[in-house]
């Protein structure tokens, strides 16, 4: 025991002396440097079907664990500790789970701030279809019914319904995406969805092209499609408020190594792609959703005014003050400063009075300065930083700002002259007024 | 010889019956603290407690500059510049001094008896103000009538740490200042009525009831004919001092010479001066060359006047308010307030009278007054024309605002206690002259044995009596000679008395009355008295002592206590983040910055309508706008008060349509009718739907029927069944309800943290009528 116990010491002095060497990066991980990753399948076919997925990520240092749906010892948690930082369901029939697991407890895991990546697919359960919508996402009612767009399909001897699509309308956002993005046209295959345009928490990641339209191949189509065009998206990302991210794709064999690796040709176009963007893009957005890329942090908020370094409980108006922030962004290993030139604070009091954009050293460390307004209140720092993609900043700091005191104000003013010059003439007039009245006679 | 010594022994005599009047006030108003708990009682003294606190801790320069960023958030407010820092400052001296004398009493201590220290300082004050006016018989009088009047009690019980408190003792000692410069003429009197005047601005807005009672006395003097130079003694320093002092005043500033309630002392102080001056050159010319240059000064001042007077009146028209505060032209105009300024209208002590409340809080004053008026007419002096004229403004005002009862009291009493001393004096006068023992022949040197036997009837009556005969020979001294200073008009009066005595003896012989008639007129005042004494301990016993943040109830069972206000407080300092905002209706924001110690979005510290105007709106909307709101200001706890479960008749619903009407001064959507079924206002199952989907509703009555017993939810402060049962909250969650339900506080749930997708059901009925429609309608083949 006190052999265990000296090792924990002398590790953790090992850590505080990396901690210091490493210098201003020395900020704790938010996150476990080697995430648990649990990996739901309805079929251990899946395992070795998208192997080239899940080698990926245990490449990144993800340890993936895989389990039946049905595996009757499946727990989310375990006395109240989640067992788990990330979760994967590819299992896109499965009714029901095995153990404690169900529709609540996967949505409490994300409310917890874990993220959650979803495949769909054609014939997808109700209970998939629950945990999308509790997401914002809604899937076609129909589960049978596919995505088609007969002009923009891989060609390929095997689909004949043009569901296989080759799709290349990705979300302008390098944070989700990588700096590359994707270099060639994304396969799918599978079920459509759409998102309300009013909820500004999910991102269509991959959107249909405008002649796609979702149906069931095997009924005839009585009436417009319910999902047509751009509406469709095929796969689509959802940031939390609490910074939890899931993925929900429609379709499962997007992942799969089949379509990592399919060459193919897009219908009336002369290219010819050797490999599909399949798997670049599966491996960025995984990235972007375990966290990797777009995780921000701001610390060390920091506000005193012009000449003196401590902060005050209190500013006066007119003030002229130094605000500072540092900014940083996980890497999945690390933090690494963040490097923007749009960061803006707000001194705020019901509504933004200033508004300034912040310089950055290039090292995280945002500053700027300015003049308190000349309006007493109490007041916020309050920076709001939300960039497609990305964590969102919504850091406040509260200030009240006090009025001049009594004896802050200017003791003489120069347009006053005149009325002092008249007091102390009066005051010496009656003075000689009152003399000549008393003895002069 | 002997009129001396029985001078001392009364003048001994009235200083130990002063003595007792001032533990009389102070004592009648400790009911409070022995019936409940030395307490600071309602929700200004909170406020004033809390500046106070703030003052001994911080010291007079903290306080002067006091921004308090706890209150009004976001917008913090000025406490040193918006307060009348009167009532804090004295007891802050008291406090430093009693502790600087080894007397360790809390600040707390020290502010709930505050008031009725003052009260006694105030009884002396109209003794001096009285003994002015009508001599020393009728001062006592006076002073016992102040002492224990209910309407000046309701406002000053032990615990009632308010400003009205000081401001009444500084009210009365002004004008007895001013009373005492105009009948001396002493340049020294008018300099202390200076400092009291300032004393009065320091301590309570209602200074500008001097600031125009007095320029409109000495117009009414210069009118009737009575300019003197001790008039001019008495006013003109006064105004000039007391402005410059008044200015020094933070809240008052610039008001004191730019605002319209101030513009009435300065037309009379050139008045004043031109009168003068024209009494001035009266008496150097001769009674022609007089008339001439009045004439030749009156057409050219007339024009200069009229195009002066032109000017003002463009000048003060071009303001929307006429220069005027809004609570001044409620004054002045009593429909104004509940026409334009709901804000002012909404407090119940802003509302007139009915007329129960005069028996109620001057009792038998009522009756005695027009007496008092009749006794200041014979024979009129500046002083008493003075009283006359203050208690006819004060009526009116009273008669405008419950309130201002209060400043009306004083005026009562002094009346009354003029008049009491008076019939006392003709009373035993009578009996004195009627009894079959009077020798025809007493001279003066008799009056004084009487004297002394009425001042050995050790009652409230013997002093009237007794003094009365004081009383009753200075209006003839007061005839003579007014001019004369103080000691030689002593000399003259004990002349006058000895040349007089025989005339005056036949004089009071004829205006006697009956030995019956005054024996039994007598008993009768006795009894009057006696009701008054009855009523009055009464009042401070069960009406005025209760400290309102603590209920009572007497039922079968016994005495029940209701702490739910307390209660909820304690709750919120002990459960809630320091910085936390708490939304409530503004009633109760200083008990809940002093109390509870958190920030509050508005209080009673009505300074900013449109504040006020968003927490009504935010009350009055559906739940989810209302959440909008409270968040936008970043409140995290919403309180309401609910009396339905006991009985409670002061809570929010009761409040609710002044939120809706204040609420919709500024932000027209919300519209009172909307709140209204026909015209009446009800939360039964005939109520609107706007009013049973607002939040003030909700909050009131969530979980309401389903923790009440028969499941039905009777409310039972307006006696019906609630409208809406059984409904959900959905963006604010129950964090704590007191013992009574009285205080229910809420708590702002978080913005969701995911949303939803279109709920499913509808979206597949939707889908399937679209569907069933279209395929019967319109079958269409793939378009594609």
């Amino acid at each position: 025991m006190a052999m265990a116990g000296r090792a924990i010491q002398v590790s953790s002095i090992i850590v505080i002396l990396l901690g210091i060497a490493s210098g201003s990066l020395s900020l704790p991980p938010d996150r476990s440097l080697h995430p648990r990753i649990l990996v739901l399948v309805d079929d251990l076919t899946v395992k070795s079907s998208h192997s080239l997925f899940f080698a990926s990520l245990a490449d990144r240092g993800y340890r993936l664990e895989f389990k039946l749906t049905s595996d009757p010892s499946l727990a989310l948690t375990s006395y109240g500790e989640y067992l788990f930082d990330g979760l994967i369901l590819f299992a896109p029939a499965a009714e029901h789970f095995g153990g404690s697991v169900d529709i609540a407890s996967i949505l409490d895991f994300v409310d917890s701030g874990r993220d959650l990546i979803l495949a769909a697919d054609v014939g997808m359960s109700e209970t998939l279809r629950t945990i999308a919508n509790e997401c914002g996402v809604e899937f076609d009612e129909d589960s049978n019914a596919v995505v088609i767009d007969h002009l923009n399909f891989a060609e390929s001897e095997t689909d004949t319904e043009h569901s296989l699509i080759a799709a290349d309308t990705f979300v302008a956002s390098s944070a989700i995406l990588g700096e590359k993005g994707a270099e060639a046209p994304v396969l799918f295959q599978g079920i459509a969805h759409s998102v309300a345009p009013a909820n500004d928490l999910v991102i269509k990641v991959l959107s249909a092209s405008a002649s796609a339209y979702s149906a069931n191949p095997e009924v005839q189509l009585n009436g417009p499609p319910s999902l047509s065009g751009t509406s469709i998206s095929l796969v689509s990302v959802l940031q939390a408020r609490n910074n939890a991210r899931v993925l929900i794709s429609g379709s499962l064999s997007l992942f799969s190594n089949k379509f990592f690796v399919f060459p193919f040709k897009k219908f009336g176009s002369s290219t010819s792609f050797q490999r599909s963007g399949n798997q670049m893009f599966a491996e960025e957005i995984s990235k972007w959703v375990f966290h990797e890329r777009g995780h921000l942090k701001a610390v060390n908020v920091h506000h005193h005014k012009v000449g003196n370094l401590e902060e005050p409980s209190m500013y006066r108006i007119t003030d002229h003050i130094e605000y500072s922030v540092e900014i940083y962004e996980w890497t999945g290993k690390t933090w690494k400063p963040y490097v923007a030139d749009d960061v803006q604070v707000q001194f705020y009091m019901m509504s933004p009075y200033i508004l300034k954009t912040l310089n950055h050293n290039g090292q995280g460390l945002y500053t700027t300065s300015f003049q308190v307004p000349d309006v007493y209140g109490v007041f916020q720092f309050k920076l709001d930083y939300n960039r497609l993609g990305y964590t969102t900043l919504a850091i406040s700091k509260q200030i009240p700002v006090r009025p001049f005191r009594h004896n802050e104000y200017e003791r003489f003013i120069p347009a006053a002259y005149p009325y002092y010059s008249s007091s102390f003439s009066m005051m010496f007039g009656f003075f000689l007024f009152g003399v000549v009245f008393l003895y002069h006679k | 010889m002997g009129s001396r010594s029985v001078g001392a022994v009364g003048s001994v005599f009235a200083s130990l019956i002063l003595l007792l009047i001032g533990v009389l006030a102070f004592s009648i108003r400790l009911f409070s603290v022995i019936k409940y708990e030395s307490v600071i009682h309602e929700f200004d003294p909170y406020f004033n407690f809390r500046v106070t606190q703030y003052l001994s801790k911080h010291g007079i320069y903290e306080f002067w500059n006091w921004f308090d960023d706890r209150t009004w958030y976001p917008l913090g407010r000025v406490i040193g510049g918006t307060v009348y820092p009167g009532l804090t400052l004295t007891a802050g001296f008291m406090w430093w001094l009693v502790n600087s004398l080894n007397i360790p009493l809390s600040v707390e201590t020290v502010c709930v008896f505050t008031a009725p220290i003052f009260s006694a300082n105030a009884s002396w004050a109209t003794f001096l103000l009285t003994r002015e006016v009508k001599g020393t018989g009728a001062g006592l009088a006076a002073a016992t009538l102040l002492a224990m009047v209910p309407s000046y009690m309701s406002r000053s019980v032990a615990g009632s740490y308010d400003n009205e408190a000081v401001a009444i003792f500084a009210l009365i000692f002004t004008f007895y200042l001013y009373i005492k410069t105009l009948n001396t003429g002493s340049l020294f009197y008018a300099i202390l009525n200076a400092f009291a005047y300032f004393y009065m601005v320091c301590s309570w807005g209602g200074y500008t009831f001097i600031i125009n009672l007095i320029p409109m006395h000495v117009l009414l003097c210069i009118v009737t004919g009575r300019y003197s130079a001790r008039l001019y003694i008495a006013y003109a320093p006064l105004i000039i001092l007391g402005t410059i002092l008044a200015a020094l005043v933070p809240v008052v500033g610039f008001n004191a010479v730019m605002t319209s309630e101030h513009f009435a002392s300065f037309l009379v102080l050139v008045l004043i001066h031109v009168v003068a001056v024209a009494y001035h050159v009266k008496r150097l010319l001769s009674p022609q060359m007089y008339k001439m240059a009045v004439m030749f000064v009156g057409m050219v001042g007339m024009a200069g006047a009229i195009t002066l007077g032109v000017i003002l009146v463009t000048l003060v028209a071009a303001s929307p308010t006429k220069g005027w505060s809004g609570r001044s032209l409620s004054l002045l105009d009593p429909t104004y307030a509940s026409k334009y300024i709901p804000i002012i209208a909404s407090v119940s002590e802003h509302q007139p009278p009915t007329w129960p409340s005069y028996f109620m809080d001057i009792n038998v004053l009522a009756f005695l007054v027009p007496a008092g008026i009749i006794a200041c007419f014979c024979p009129l002096s500046d002083s008493s024309s003075f009283v006359v004229l203050y208690l006819v403004t004060a009526a009116y005002f009273s008669g405008v605002m419950v309130r201002l009862m209060l400043v009306l009291a004083p005026a009562a009493c002094i009346l009354s206690g003029i008049a009491l001393s008076e019939v006392f004096s003709t009373f035993t006068r009578s009996l004195k002259y009627q009894a079959p023992l009077t020798v025809e022949s007493q001279g003066s040197q008799d009056m004084d044995p009487s004297k002394m036997n009425n001042l050995s009837v050790n009652s409230k009556l013997g002093e009237h009596s007794a003094l009365g005969e004081h009383s009753s020979d200075k209006p003839e001294k007061n005839e003579l000679k007014e001019k004369s200073s103080k000691r030689s008009r002593k000399k003259e009066k004990d002349k006058e008395v000895l040349l007089k005595a025989s005339e005056s003896d036949k004089k009071k012989r004829l205006l006697g009355l009956p030995f019956e008639a005054s024996a039994v007129g007598i008993v009768l005042l006795v009894i009057l008295g006696s009701l008054y004494v009855v009523h009055c301990v009464w009042a401070a016993a069960e009406a005025y002592s209760a400290p309102s943040i603590v209920l009572t109830s007497h039922t079968p069972g016994g005495l029940h206590v209701f702490d739910d206000f307390r209660e909820a407080y304690a709750w919120l300092r002990h459960n809630t983040e320091e910085n936390d905002k708490v939304a409530s209706w503004w009633d109760y924001g200083y008990q809940t910055t002093a109390m509870a110690n958190r920030t509050v979005i508005v209080d009673n510290n009505t300074w900013n309508n449109t504040h006020i105007a968003t927490v009504g709106t935010a009350m009055s909307s559906p739940e989810k706008q209302a959440w909008e709101i409270f968040q936008s200001l970043d409140v995290k706890y919403v309180f309401v008060i609910f009396g339905g479960l006991v009985g409670y008749p002061s809570d929010d619903i009761n409040k609710f349509l002044w939120m809706v009407r204040i609420g919709g001064g500024v932000f027209p959507h919300i519209k009172e009718p909307d709140y209204l079924r026909d015209g009446t206002y009800r939360i039964d199952a005939q109520a609107t739907p706007t009013m049973l989907n607002c939040l003030m509703y909700k909050l009131s009555y969530y979980r309401f029927a389903e923790a009440s017993m028969d499941g039905k939810g009777y409310d039972r402060v307006r006696r019906t069944e609630i409208g809406r049962k059984n409904f959900k909250l959905t963006h604010f969650e129950e964090v704590f309800t007191t013992h009574h339900w009285m205080v229910r506080i809420y708590k702002l749930k978080p913005p969701r943290n995911r949303l939803r997708g279109r709920a499913k059901k509808k979206a597949k009925l939707d889908v399937k009528s679209s569907k069933l429609t279209s395929s019967k309608l319109l079958p269409r083949k793939n378009p594609f």
